[in-house]
């Protein structure tokens, strides 16, 4: 028995120093750089400067549209998510190949060419206009708008919002409806007060799952806001690839972090069985 | 425990030295590692240089000067062969990150490069001891004639209401402002607060007419005709116009930038002197053509310049414009790490406007 | 009847939604003009000069290779790491799964950052090597969610059994305990390399000099215009993935490989 507990941390082992090393530590240096000035002495300026006017506006920007693009995308994969998990509409269809098709087959087409690609289709003289124009419609005009960066978030992060919700609703047990239904609940009540409840730990991981990279994205509001719109990923990549600031682009990485540690403490309070929903 | 903690540095040694096996692959000669603008020399000639002399390029690309200096700087990767402006070379030397040419190495660059390009390198290299002038050229306004009915000579129609959504600007500190700069009458190389507060009023007052702000982009956007107007390098001018005829440049009258890309070595370049030797080959006459003919950016190499067969291009205007009929045109220099800062700082406060 | 049509429209739409930019890129990759702004007639030019591009089979064959052993490697350090946790303290092993799942709850931009904070601290020169160890990084919390469900539907006195009768540990484990969790191992192998060959962000942060996945080629190529070459890739790539895609769902049911 002792030989089973030595081999057994023994299999910790490379575990621990893989997550030490890799984890841990620059996240250390993070936290080292973004609390320390130039010559090394500690300092909250750093963190402190995300109140300045500039960083200020695009975190508030960043918060805005990821904010719009999460609840865009919760609104569209609901019910696409409920038309993916009924049973009886989709017997013909094998529905484990529908999902894959629609959502793993995308992401083999590289993310940057698929975000291009919605700039080859909103350009002045894009696909899309071309069409408009050919039927005599209003042209649309949005490209290098905060409207195509919202666009580009739900386009891009979309697939993790329909997969946990789909997840979750397979989970339910049918009889649980059929029960409802015959103590005479009609499908509203039943969606309110079974379905959607039973569902919520997949909508609280798919809120996660878009929310956290739509609020830190830099190459979509770089590839569809033409520049024009810095958000907070935007600043903190460029301290670090432009002005070479690390401590100043480390310290902006802290106050992401507390938003991303706020997000799963709220999660966490709503969705108390806490795991086998994310995926 | 001892074990354990035998176990985790095992796994860790192991890591670092999976780390540090990097690209280990290169040419029987060794290899030289380049680090250059985007689309700025003829893939052809570097399979070429490997072919002759059994050097393997490792090769490298930036977008702006700005993006390259950190890279360098944080050393992870020990670049051989750069090539960054003017400006970025006098803040590479102040700071002590190039190293000094040996010329005899470099019989090319001293037969080929014409007089006058050595002459304006003295800007910012005062003997010519670090840099071998690559290309050469201005800063001007691309516009559209089918789009743009009057003649366009100044900065200023950058401000116009009228194109709305058509401009397209260059998105990097030192060309912006400079434009912002330009406008008001100021030099481009101001480091005055009041004036650099005007320029980037200027320039936010501006932010409502732009379409985007855009590096390389420029070229396909204004032969795609989805813009009016554009600030662009002189060297995409020939390539633009042989792809959409109604384009036209033109060098605003308050004057712009003219700008000198030179290759420089680092100061701890592992490779030295493959590094002087792929500095030479780009110098030679025939390859420097294939450059030109490849990137349309004009040459300083005058041996390449006699090799261009299209005598319309040999003494085109844009290529190789006749410097001194032009009012004040400038060169950047290197302000400083405040006045760089100050820039960074402004510049930021425009985009985020 | 008007429930399902409108069922069918609604997935219509969004099937349009997701593949409107993919069908653009297709096109896009038939298109004889250099620039994507211009339509000049049909050619299939940039597949054959596809071949003929260094770079870009390189970026590929470095795409293909740091995804390959990225997640494999992934997918053995999880594995285990899955079974020693398992084995562990209520306490520590909350410990264990909190800091696993940072890299997946954490955004990409900041382990990117992190990540090269510490390989330049460490001296380490950037290229395939650094690229590699990101991606492992990133990679073993999929495999372990993959894993750990797996893991925990085992009966462990199946691997005691085994013991008993004889067998050495490591052959218990790979004959009673592997085959129990190769469906779980399999997914997350999949999953790991997905998300290995998609990522770009914390590959930009941890990339060195000519060494370019697709991601990063594609970005530098973005600014100063796409090669029309890399349009011929991806369509082979999604053509090549989409015929993969059916030939799996054609085999029985059972046998597929389940998707958790």
């Amino acid at each position: 028995m002792k030989n089973h507990k030595l081999s057994r941390q023994m299999m910790a082992a490379p575990y621990t120093a893989w997550i030490i090393l890799f984890i841990v530590v620059p996240l250390g240096m993070v936290f080292y750089y973004g609390l320390t000035d130039k010559t090394g002495a500690f300092t909250l300026e750093n963190v402190l400067d995300i109140m300045s006017a500039e960083h200020a506006k695009a975190l508030w920007y960043a918060l805005g549209l990821s904010l719009i693009s999460t609840l865009i995308c919760f609104l569209l994969a609901y019910p696409l998510a409920m038309i993916l998990a009924d049973r009886e509409g989709n017997a013909k269809l094998n529905r484990h190949s529908l999902i894959l098709l629609i959502f793993i087959l995308p992401m083999w087409m590289n993310f940057l060419l698929r975000t291009l690609a919605w700039q080859t289709l909103l350009e002045k003289t894009g696909v899309i206009n071309r069409i408009l124009e050919f039927f005599h419609l209003p042209s649309l005009q949005i490209i290098n708008t905060p409207y195509a960066i919202i666009l580009g978030m739900v386009y891009n992060f979309l697939p993790f919002m329909v997969l946990p919700i789909y997840n979750a609703l397979v989970k339910i047990d049918p009889n649980v409806i059929s029960a409802a239904q015959d103590l005479g609940a009609n499908r509203l009540q039943t969606f309110l007060r079974i379905t959607f409840p039973l569902s919520l730990g997949g909508v609280i991981s798919g809120i996660t799952m878009v929310f956290i990279p739509a609020l830190t994205t830099f190459v979509i509001s770089k590839l569809l806001g033409g520049s024009k719109i810095l958000l907070i990923g935007n600043v903190i990549e460029e301290e670090f690839t432009l002005a070479s600031n690390w401590h100043l682009g480390s310290g902006l990485s802290i106050v992401l972090m507390l938003f991303i540690i706020l997000n799963m403490v709220v999660s966490a309070i709503f969705d108390k069985e806490g795991e086998g929903n994310m995926l | 425990m001892k074990k354990w903690f035998a176990m985790a540095g095992l796994c860790m040694a192991s890591v670092l030295a999976l780390g540090g096996c990097g690209n280990s692959a290169s040419g029987k000669n060794g290899q030289v590692i380049v680090y250059n603008w985007g689309e700025y020399l003829d893939p052809e000639t570097i399979t070429m240089f490997e072919e002759e002399t059994g050097i393997r390029v490792v090769y490298d690309e930036f977008e702006t000067n700005e993006i390259m200096y950190p890279k360098v700087e944080a050393g992870a990767t020990s670049y051989d062969v750069i090539c960054p402006s003017d400006y970025m070379i006098q803040k590479m030397i102040a700071n002590d990150m190039l190293a000094e040419l040996n010329f005899d190495h470099l019989p090319h660059a001293k037969a080929n490069i014409g007089q006058q390009y050595w002459e304006q390198s003295r800007e910012f290299d005062p003997e010519n001891k670090y840099s071998v002038p690559y290309c050469w050229g201005t800063v001007g306004i691309l516009y559209n004639k089918t789009m743009v009915e009057e003649p366009i000579d100044s900065w200023s129609v950058l401000w116009d209401e009228a194109y709305k959504d058509n401009i397209l600007m260059q998105d990097s500190v030192r060309d912006a402002f400079m434009v912002g700069l330009k406008l008001n009458g100021y030099s481009m190389n101001s480091t005055d607060a009041a004036q650099l507060e005007i320029a980037k009023n200027a320039l936010i007052q501006q932010k409502p007419l732009v379409q985007a702000y855009v590096i390389d982009q420029v070229r396909d956007k204004m032969i795609g005709n989805e813009a009016a107007i554009g600030v662009i390098y002189s060297g995409e001018a020939i390539y633009t116009q042989r792809e959409n005829p109604d384009l036209e440049y033109v060098i605003p009258k308050e004057g712009t930038n003219v700008w000198i890309d030179s290759w420089v070595i680092t100061k701890d370049a592992p490779n030295k002197e493959n590094a002087e030797a792929f500095i030479n080959f780009m110098c030679r006459p025939d390859i420097a053509l294939m450059n030109f003919e490849y990137i349309t950016y004009s040459t300083p190499n005058d041996a390449a310049r006699e090799l261009i067969e299209d005598e319309d291009i040999r003494y085109s205007e844009i290529a190789f414009p006749d410097l001194k009929q032009y009012a004040n045109l400038e060169t950047f220099q290197y302000l400083g790490p405040e006045a760089d800062e100050m820039y960074n700082e402004l510049w930021k406060e425009v985009k985020s406007e | 009847m008007i429930r399902t049509t409108v069922k069918k429209i609604y997935m219509a739409l969004i099937f349009i939604f997701l593949y409107a930019p993919i069908g653009t890129l297709i096109v896009l990759s038939f298109n004889a003009s250099r620039t994507r702004a211009k339509w000049g007639g049909f050619t299939l030019k940039w597949y054959t000069a596809l071949l003929e591009n260094r770079e870009i089979m390189q970026a590929l064959w470095n795409t293909l290779l740091i995804a390959l052993l990225s997640s494999l490697t992934a997918v053995v350090i999880g594995t285990v790491a899955c079974i020693a946790i398992q084995g562990m303290s209520r306490q520590k092993r909350a410990i264990f799964m909190g800091i696993t799942n940072i890299p997946m709850l954490n955004a990409d931009i900041v382990t990117g950052i992190s990540l090269m904070l510490l390989f330049i601290s460490l001296g380490l020169k950037f290229g395939l090597g650094t690229i590699l160890l990101a991606h492992i990084t990133f990679n073993i919390p999929y495999v372990i969610l993959s894993v750990m469900p797996r893991i925990k539907q085992l009966n462990p006195s199946i691997y005691e059994a085994a013991l008993d009768l004889g067998a050495t540990p490591l052959r218990a484990f790979f004959q009673v305990v592997l085959p129990d969790l190769l469906p779980g191992i399999l997914s997350g192998f999949l999953m790991a390399f997905t998300m290995s060959l998609d990522d770009f962000i914390i590959t930009h942060f941890t990339k060195g000099a000519g060494v370019d996945t697709l991601s990063t080629k594609i970005y530098t190529e973005v600014k100063k215009g796409i090669k029309p070459e890399m349009y011929a890739l991806s369509t082979l790539i999604f053509v090549t993935v989409l015929i993969l895609l059916m030939l799996v769902n054609r085999t029985p049911e059972e046998k597929r490989i389940p998707d958790k």
